[in-house]
């Protein structure tokens, strides 16, 4: 265990000489590489270098939800001065270590931050003022579980400097509450949300779920024709995922229940868009709608390919540490455990577990991979952003496979950019993996064009 | 050693042993103990040439050096067992062994000329093995030359090869289970090269046996007389001596004149990593011995004599083998097909006419046959080289499927052979691989002067459905059709009579051997016995019905290509021929495995089976219309490109027919014998 905390250690710090001297190294390799590395990994840092977004994570919860596999810890007591302390030294930490001059947003996420003291968030808010520029109107959403607790506390996380809720309700219906094991009931949930929409109005979003044991088509969509008078201008829908592991799982596998098949959640997707475009509330992405342009601007943050700064116990990040030398942007993962996690802060100032050097080509993975599940899908400018090498048309354009998506109608390549149809993005997840050969082809020929030009020369 | 480290695709050769006649499940399980040491012995024997597990006693010990020239043609008697599968054939030899001296009589003496894990464990004799006996009788030693053979008529060749060094048969029937399918395919072979065939009712101590039966049954269906038959019991040796002495007495010494120019029959060859070939030979006339040059009448080359001696079982070294006698050679061959069996030897100095060979062993089943995965490719590779330097019967034929990757097509002389060479490829090379559905080997003959020209004859043989010649282009199309027997008490008898017509069989004949035994006899087309005829024969009979089959010759036949397409794109390695009246049910249960093996995709999959242009069969594999929407938390994106780059890579791995991808696993699934 102490030598892995010494390779981590050691690395997370090197001096500049030591990077320098790594990458020459590389270059040694073969010449095919250092083809690669002067054509394309040479050019400046990855764009938006100098600002991030920020998440936090709050590892606790009062009670085990029976489908949730997350990093998530129910502690017999708790040290919130500890804690505290932790997430604003490692914040301060890796804002130091990214150089980034701007937070554009920032997201208390969990676990169940609302069970967080506000004096918490707001001391983290604090430590990201004194060491970037956060904006008096940049976003700054808190996780909500819509318990009697959490909808008190809601004011004070406002004082504290919250300025969005993003409300865990599930479900308005009992029996599925009590299937989730959730700890609220439906009202419960719109007594809160309707608090939320007194404090920050137009900036609430609900979470719902569907295909959810017992659940069909029509029940699904009462409970979505009794949320839409409640909700405000922001509703994230998401499909219960059985994850090996969970209660839920174990309960559906011995067939005690059972949860809709594809067919019929196909149809629960297809009718909860219809009805909440008819509401007003617009697809912006595969699982996000809202009305009045209230978008999440932290989560477009995660789906432009936008720098991102994880702190707390098991919060990744994609950033470059520019104080390091660094001009790739990394893979970051915090170490999972909070126990573990506070002992590391305490001794190092941080709790980084990995780091995983993103190459031009992964970087690119990346953009692809987030940037379709937005309706607008990858425009032009923001793929050149990114690639100012090889535009949209150059890598997808000739491809057959690609061609083949258009003809069927699920993807949309222009002028503008690269997109999913509406029938598309339902399917995106089938979409992904010929795209990502598709641009690992690309690559792959460009390394071999270059090699014979570097032969020529 | 080989390892192939790959999964163990039991199941895969398995289920035969079920369908196999007689084969005990029990009995197989307790021979599994000894797997391991049994696996030992076949791979000293043939890598290091010497056995050094089967320790006899103390006979082979000394390893003396007997001088041949007392065993004069009169003293001499060569002489097979015949019998059903597990009939006791092994059992009997072990005992013929211990009398004679052969090896020590000992508790644990079974199966002694059964040297093979996969023999041992399904009880049969894959290989045929030979012991030199010396036995006691009227004051005078015997040579009595015992050869063993296999049981089963997959194996035939080995039989008529072992036979062709015999003046007479034992042919042995169980005292309870009576005359089956294999006795009477056994029998006829062993009447027709016109041995003297003596019948032994063996297992007389079991509780239901009942010899009186079994000896009418003998009397009936071989006529021969039933004070002839001689009752025993293999397993507790009771009578075992009065068959060595009806071998001597009623079986006639081989017509060899040691006075003759040296001849000699290479009747079974095996090839030793380090001597090179042995071969086992039967002397027809005259005497070979160490040093002399020899010639091989089929290639015309010459060799010397390095070592010969006699089996007892093992190798004990003399210096002359004389007329009559059987033994083995070893001279400097290094490739198998240089001890071509059913060669003629002689001495260089006196050149001889070549004596009757075999005819060449005819694959009648053929089956493709992949490594699980292509790299292991040249491990298996090897390991089917080293497999085939024993077992020559076997042919092989480069071959590469879209789907599957390189491997082959090999063929075997029958579905009992091939499970046996998958066991064996498997247990003695610790190889895994898939093996396609077995074909049968068709004929066409060709319709114009053109063709005939073309392919230098005006029939052609089809093994792969993609070589088969449209309709037009030919007279007609053969099948290869075979003669089976299938004997089954006579409740069963309006069953089997169904089964066989589903199966396209004609009757021949019908009789009853005794009071409640039924033997059929049918004309199959063998390509509806290949698949699962014994599985169903097995389990509508509760497994009293035994079957086999010889080769009878082929039949016109009105057989059709059938192709299968996804969305269209005919997939050309799912193309079969088949008789036109199976073509509907068969490409309905084709397409329904294709439907189930297959996974949804973005577009709907049309599943047809199609005769020329003609659709006859279809299913729909419906379009899914969408992913699990998950969510992403806290910029968790790692977890999910893993996921995505996973499946990219396994989309690599998938053979793509138009815009369908098909996994590798849905190929094994439809091609794969079930």
């Amino acid at each position: 265990m102490s030598f892995m905390y010494d390779i981590f250690f050691y690395s997370l710090w090197p001096r500049r000489a030591l990077l320098r001297q790594h990458h020459a190294l590389q270059c040694l390799g073969r010449a095919v590489a250092s083809v690669r590395l002067r054509s394309i990994a040479t050019h400046r840092l990855p764009p938006h270098a100098d600002e991030a977004s920020l998440y936090v994570h709050w590892p606790y919860c009062l009670k085990r939800c029976s489908y949730c596999n997350f990093n998530k810890y129910i502690p017999r007591s708790q040290n919130h001065g500890v804690m505290t302390e932790c997430l604003q030294k490692e914040t301060q930490t890796l804002l130091q270590l990214s150089q980034v001059s701007r937070i554009s947003s920032v997201f208390f996420g969990g676990g169940t931050p609302s069970l967080a003291q506000p004096s918490t968030i707001a001391a983290v808010l604090e430590t990201v003022s004194k060491n970037a520029h956060l904006s008096d109107d940049a976003e700054v959403t808190l996780e909500v579980n819509p318990t009697p607790a959490g909808k008190a506390s809601l004011k004070d996380f406002v004082l504290a400097g919250v300025n969005r809720f993003s409300i865990g309700i599930q479900s308005l219906n009992e029996d599925h509450l009590r299937t989730l094991g959730r700890d609220h009931n439906s009202q419960h949930a719109l007594l809160t949300v309707s608090e939320a929409r007194t404090l920050c109005p137009g900036r609430v979003s609900v979470d719902v779920m569907f295909a959810l044991p017992g659940q069909s088509v029509k029940s699904w969509e009462s409970e979505l024709e009794k949320l839409l008078p409640v909700c405000d201008d922001h509703v994230s829908l998401y499909q219960l995922t059985l994850e090996r592991g969970t209660q839920l799982f174990k309960q559906v596998e011995t067939g005690e229940l059972s949860v809709p098949g594809d067919d019929v959640t196909a149809d629960m997707y297809k009718s909860a868009r219809r009805v909440l475009e008819n509401a007003g509330l617009c697809q912006y992405e595969v699982s996000s709608f809202a009305k009045n342009n209230a978008v999440s601007e932290h989560n477009i943050g995660y789906w432009r390919s936008n720098q991102y700064i994880g702190v707390g116990p098991g919060a990744h990040g994609r950033f470059v540490p520019r104080a390091v030398g660094g001009a790739q942007r990394e893979a970051r993962t915090q170490t999972l455990e909070p126990d573990v996690w506070i002992r590391e802060v305490q001794r190092h100032g941080h709790g980084t577990r990995r780091r995983i050097q993103l190459d031009h080509h992964g970087l690119l993975e990346e953009v692809l991979v987030m940037g379709l599940r937005m309706n607008e899908g990858i425009t032009q400018q923001h793929w050149e952003l990114f690639s100012p090498e090889a535009d949209l048309q150059q890598i997808f354009g000739m491809s057959e496979n690609v061609q083949e998506l258009q003809a069927g109608g699920l993807l949309i390549l222009n002028d503008r950019g690269l997109r999913c149809s509406w029938e598309g993005l339902a399917l995106l997840d089938s979409i992904l993996p010929t795209m990502l050969l598709e641009l690992e082809t690309f690559f792959q020929s460009r390394v071999s064009a270059e090699t014979q030009t570097f032969r020529e020369t | 050693m080989m390892h192939l480290s790959l999964l163990r695709s039991h199941g895969l050769f398995l289920p035969f042993i079920k369908r196999c006649p007689d084969i005990k499940v029990c009995r197989i399980k307790r021979r599994s103990q000894g797997c391991v040491s049994t696996c030992t012995v076949i791979r000293h024997r043939w890598m290091k040439s010497i056995s050094p597990v089967r320790d006899f006693s103390s006979n082979a010990s000394e390893k003396e050096s007997f001088d041949m020239s007392e065993f004069p043609v009169e003293r001499i008697r060569n002489f097979s067992i015949i019998a059903h599968i597990d009939h006791g054939k092994s059992t009997l030899a072990d005992r013929l062994l211990e009398i004679t001296g052969a090896i020590a009589k000992t508790a644990s003496n079974k199966q002694v000329l059964d040297k093979l894990q996969v023999e041992r464990e399904r009880g049969i004799t894959v290989k045929a093995q030979t012991a030199s006996l010396f036995y006691q009788h009227d004051g005078q030693t015997y040579l009595l030359n015992l050869i063993d053979t296999p049981g089963h008529v997959d194996f035939s060749y080995e039989v008529s090869r072992s036979i062709s060094a015999c003046q007479g048969v034992l042919l042995i029937v169980d005292a309870n289970q009576g005359i089956q399918a294999q006795t009477v395919a056994n029998f006829y072979l062993a009447f027709e090269a016109q041995l003297t065939i003596i019948p032994v009712i063996n297992k007389i101590d079991l509780k239901n046996a009942d010899p009186e039966r079994v000896e009418k049954q003998i009397e009936k269906v071989f006529d021969i007389p039933r004070e002839e038959c001689i009752k025993i019991s293999a397993k507790l040796g009771t009578n075992v001596d009065q068959v060595l002495r009806e071998v001597v007495r009623r079986i006639p010494p081989p017509t060899a004149r040691v006075d003759d120019p040296f001849t000699a029959l290479v009747f079974d060859s095996t090839f030793d990593h380090y001597r090179g070939v042995v071969a086992n030979i039967v002397v027809f006339g005259g005497r070979v011995s160490r040093g002399d040059r020899i010639v091989s009448a089929h290639l015309g080359k010459s060799y010397e004599v390095n070592e010969l001696g006699v089996l007892r079982p093992d190798q004990h070294p003399t210096q002359t083998l004389y007329a009559g006698q059987v033994g083995y050679i070893i001279s400097g061959m290094k490739e198998v097909k240089e001890a071509q069996i059913g060669d003629t030897l002689y001495l260089q100095k006196q050149p001889m006419e070549a004596l009757p060979g075999f005819k060449p062993a005819k694959a009648m089943v053929f089956a493709g046959m992949y490594p699980m995965d292509q790299s292991d490719y040249t491990a298996l590779r090897s390991a089917v080289e080293k497999l085939t330097l024993n077992d020559s019967s076997v042919t092989v034929q480069r071959d590469s499927s879209l789907a599957l990757g390189a491997g082959w097509r090999l063929g075997f002389l029958g579905l009992l052979h091939m499970e046996v060479f998958n066991q064996r490829l498997e247990q003695e090379y610790n190889a895994s691989v898939i093996i396609t559905a077995p074909t049968v080997p068709y004929k066409a003959v060709l319709a114009s002067a053109k063709l005939i020209k073309e392919h230098g004859d005006e029939v052609i043989t089809i093994i792969n459905p993609a070589h088969f010649p449209e309709r037009s282009l030919v007279v007609k199309y053969l099948e290869p059709m075979v003669l089976g027997t299938i004997i089954a008490p006579d409740d069963f008898t309006g069953k089997i009579m169904s089964l066989c017509q589903n199966r396209r069989a004609v009757q021949k004949n019908m009789f009853y051997i005794d009071d409640h035994r039924v033997m059929m006899k049918y004309l199959f087309p063998l390509n509806e016995v290949v698949v699962d005829f014994y599985d169903q024969l097995k389990s509508m009979s509760s497994g009293y019905a035994s079957f086999d089959y010889e080769d009878a010759g082929y039949e016109a036949a009105e057989l059709i290509k059938m192709d299968f397409l996804l969305n269209g794109q005919p997939v050309e390695e799912l193309a079969i021929i088949i008789h036109k009246e199976k073509a509907y049910s068969a490409g309905k249960a084709i397409c329904e495995r294709l439907k189930d093996s297959i996974p949804r995709q973005m577009f709907e999959i049309a599943v047809q089976a199609a005769v020329g242009s003609k659709i006859i069969a279809r299913e729909t594999i419906k379009a899914y219309r969408k992913n699990v929407l998950a969510k992403c938390y806290g910029g968790d994106i790692t977890r999910k490109m893993k996921l995505l780059k996973k499946q990219a890579e396994g989309k690599k791995k998938m053979r793509r027919i138009g815009n369908i991808d098909v996994p590798k696993d849905a190929f094994i699934n439809v091609l794969k014998r079930t």
